[in-house]
C-alpha cells in the first residue's frame, strides 16, 4: 500500500500510466456522453410540465455535478500536498482548476438559458445558480492565486491553503444561500427537482455524467503530463522524452 | 424517438433555440479546452526542444542555456 | 551585558508565555497603528462614504431606505474592512517584524489571532459603534439599529478572521489588493447574508436568537479554525519572499 502511494508520487511513473489511460479516458467519455445526450435529446420522452426545455438537463446536471467534485477531488489533492507534500497533487489542483471553471460556466450558462422558458427571465437569484455563481468565484480566486505566485513551490502550498479554506466554506455557503432563498422568494418551482424521474429520463442522465467524468480525467492527465514536462523540464527522463515526442 | 420528424427535432416545440444554444456553447467550450490544452502541452514540448537543441549547440553557450530556459518558463503560461 | 547574554542563553520554553506574548502583540500592533491615525481612520471614513453613495445613487426615499439600509450598512462595513486588510501584515512584513513572529516559540496561530484581534479593535469595533450614526441617516427604526449592531459586533470579528488569511496568503505580491478581494469577498457570503437576514427578521418582528446564534457558531468556527489557517499561509508566503 505505501509502497504503491510513493509511486504514485513519482512523476516519471504517473506520466506512463497516463499515457496509457488517456485514449481509454477519451474515448469511453466521447461515447458514453455522445451516447446520453443522443439518448436524451432525441429519444427520452417529453417532460409534462416543462415540454423539450427539459433537454438541457443532460447538459446542465453533469456540468454542474462535476464542477463540484472537481473542487473536492482539489480539496483531496491539497491536503496531500500539505501533509505529504506529494509533487503530483498540486500538479493536479494547478491543471484541474481551469477545467473545473469552465464546467462550472458551463452549469451557470445552461441554467441560464434554461430559465427563460421556464421562468420567462434569463436569470433568477435561484439558490442553485446562486451557489454556483459563488463557486465560479472560488475557482476564479484559486485560478488568480496560483497565477500570482511565480516560485512553483510555495504556489502549490499557498493554492492548497486556499482551496482547503474553500472547502470549509462550500456546505455553509450552500446552506445559507438556500436559507437566504427561501426567505426572498418562496415556492419557485426548482429546476432539477423531480419527485420521480422515470427512468428513460434519469439513464441517460447517468451515461452523460459518467460520460464527463472520463473526459474529465482525460484533461487531468493531459493536463498534468503538460505540468510535470514544465516542472520536470531538467530531468532526464524528460530530456529523452521530449526528443521523442517531438519526433 | 420523441419526435415525428426533423423539423420537430430542430424546433423542439419552440424550445429548439435554448436547447441548442445550450448544447452548442457545451461543445464549443469544451472544445476550446482541448485545443487550448493540447496547444500549451505542445508549446511546453516545443520550447524544451529548443532549448535542448541550444545546449547541445556548444558547449560554451551552456551557462546562457540556463538563463533561456528560465527565461522560457515565464513565457510558458504555469495554469 | 552579562545579563543581556544570560537571557538570551535562556532554553526556548524559558521564555515569556503563550498569553503574555500575545498581549505584547496585541499591544504593539494598537500602539503602531495609533501612531498612524490616518491609517485608522481611513476604513471609516471610506464606510460612511459608500454608504451616503447609496441614497445618491439610487433613491433617498423612506421606503426604500428602510429596506435597504441595512444591507447597505453591511455591504460598507464589509468592504471597509476588506480594504483595511492589506495593513494586517503589511507592515510587518516590510520591516522584518514577521519574520521575528515566526521564529517566536510561541505558537504561530496564536500570535496571528492576537494580531487579527487587534486588527478588529482598530477597524470592526469602530464600524460597530459608528454604525447607529448611519443607521439613522438610513430610517432604520431603533430596534433594527439595535439588531444591526449586535449582529456586526458578531460579525465583523468573523471578517477579520477569514480576512487574516487572505492577507496571509497574498503577502508580498504585486497587486495583493485585488487578489486579496477576489479570494476573500466568495468567503464573506455567508456572514453577510446572516447579518442581513437577521436584522430584516428583527424588522419583521421575528424572534432573532436563532439568527444569532448561527451568526455566533460562525464566529467561534472561524476563531477555531482560521488562524490556523493564517498561521500556514504566513509561513508559505515568507518561505517565497
Amino acid at each position: 500500500m505505501w509502497q504503491f502511494f510513493h509511486k504514485l508520487g513519482s512523476p516519471k511513473w504517473f506520466f506512463g500510466i497516463a499515457n496509457r489511460l488517456m485514449p481509454w479516458l477519451l474515448w469511453g467519455g466521447a461515447v458514453l456522453l455522445l451516447a446520453g445526450l443522443v439518448w436524451g435529446l432525441a429519444f427520452a420522452p417529453k417532460d409534462y410540465l416543462q415540454g423539450n426545455s427539459y433537454r438541457i438537463i443532460f447538459i446542465h446536471v453533469p456540468s454542474a455535478f462535476l464542477a463540484q467534485s472537481v473542487y473536492i477531488m482539489m480539496a483531496v489533492a491539497a491536503v496531500v500536498t500539505l501533509v505529504w507534500r506529494m509533487k503530483l497533487a498540486d500538479v493536479f489542483v494547478k491543471a484541474a482548476a481551469p477545467v473545473g471553471a469552465v464546467l462550472t460556466f458551463l452549469a451557470l450558462f445552461t441554467g441560464a438559458v434554461w430559465g427563460k422558458p421556464t421562468w420567462g427571465t434569463w436569470w433568477i437569484w435561484d439558490a442553485r445558480l446562486t451557489s454556483m455563481l459563488i463557486l465560479l468565484f472560488l475557482y476564479f480566486g484559486v485560478i488568480a492565486l496560483g497565477a500570482a505566485i511565480s516560485d512553483e513551490k510555495s504556489s502549490a502550498r499557498a493554492v492548497a491553503v486556499l482551496v482547503l479554506v474553500g472547502v470549509v466554506n462550500i456546505p455553509i455557503i450552500k446552506y445559507s444561500v438556500e436559507w437566504w432563498n427561501t426567505l426572498h422568494q418562496p415556492a419557485t418551482f426548482k429546476l432539477t427537482e423531480k419527485p420521480s424521474m422515470p427512468i428513460e429520463m434519469w439513464l441517460p442522465l447517468l451515461l452523460s455524467v459518467l460520460g464527463l467524468y472520463l473526459i474529465f480525467g482525460w484533461f487531468a492527465c493531459l493536463r498534468m503530463q503538460t505540468e510535470i514536462l514544465t516542472r520536470e523540464r531538467r530531468t532526464r527522463w524528460v530530456k529523452e522524452l521530449v526528443q521523442a515526442e517531438g519526433n | 424517438m420523441a419526435f415525428d420528424s426533423l423539423t420537430a427535432f430542430i424546433v423542439m416545440e419552440g424550445h429548439g433555440p435554448y436547447v441548442w444554444t445550450c448544447y452548442g456553447v457545451f461543445f464549443l467550450l469544451l472544445g476550446a479546452l482541448v485545443y487550448w490544452s493540447l496547444l500549451q502541452r505542445r508549446r511546453v514540448v516545443s520550447a524544451q526542444r529548443r532549448d535542448l537543441a541550444r545546449a547541445a549547440a556548444g558547449q560554451s553557450a551552456a551557462p546562457r542555456a540556463a538563463v533561456g530556459a528560465s527565461f522560457n518558463r515565464v513565457h510558458e503560461s504555469q495554469d | 551585558m552579562a545579563s543581556e547574554a544570560r537571557v538570551r542563553l535562556r532554553p526556548a520554553h524559558e521564555a515569556i508565555g503563550v498569553l503574555p506574548a500575545m498581549k505584547a502583540v496585541f499591544l504593539r500592533d494598537l500602539k503602531t497603528a495609533f501612531r498612524q491615525h490616518q491609517d485608522l481612520l481611513n476604513p471609516l471614513l471610506f464606510f460612511v462614504m459608500v454608504v451616503s453613495l447609496f441614497p445618491l445613487g439610487v433613491s433617498p426615499e423612506v421606503s426604500f431606505l428602510q429596506q435597504a439600509g441595512s444591507g447597505i450598512l453591511w455591504v460598507a462595513a464589509l468592504l471597509s474592512v476588506l480594504l483595511s486588510l492589506d495593513h494586517l501584515f503589511r507592515h510587518d512584513f516590510d520591516d522584518g517584524t514577521l519574520e521575528q513572529l515566526v521564529l517566536q516559540p510561541q505558537p504561530l496561530f496564536l500570535l496571528v489571532l492576537a494580531k487579527t484581534l487587534a486588527h478588529w479593535v482598530l477597524t470592526g469595533l469602530p464600524l460597530v459603534l459608528l454604525a447607529p450614526l448611519l443607521g439613522v441617516m438610513v430610517h432604520l427604526d431603533g430596534n433594527s439599529i439595535a439588531v444591526l449592531c449586535l449582529t456586526l459586533l458578531i460579525g465583523t470579528p468573523v471578517l477579520s478572521l477569514i480576512g487574516a488569511i487572505g492577507a496571509a496568503l497574498t503577502l508580498g505580491l504585486r497587486s495583493a489588493g485585488v487578489l486579496l478581494s477576489l479570494l476573500i469577498i466568495p468567503l464573506y457570503i455567508p456572514v453577510l447574508i446572516f447579518g442581513t437576514g437577521t436584522v430584516a427578521a428583527a424588522a419583521d418582528g421575528a424572534s432573532v436568537g436563532g439568527y444569532m446564534a448561527l451568526l455566533g457558531a460562525f464566529l467561534v468556527l472561524a476563531l477555531t479554525l482560521a488562524p490556523f489557517a493564517a498561521a500556514a499561509a504566513l509561513r508559505i508566503s515568507l518561505s517565497n519572499s
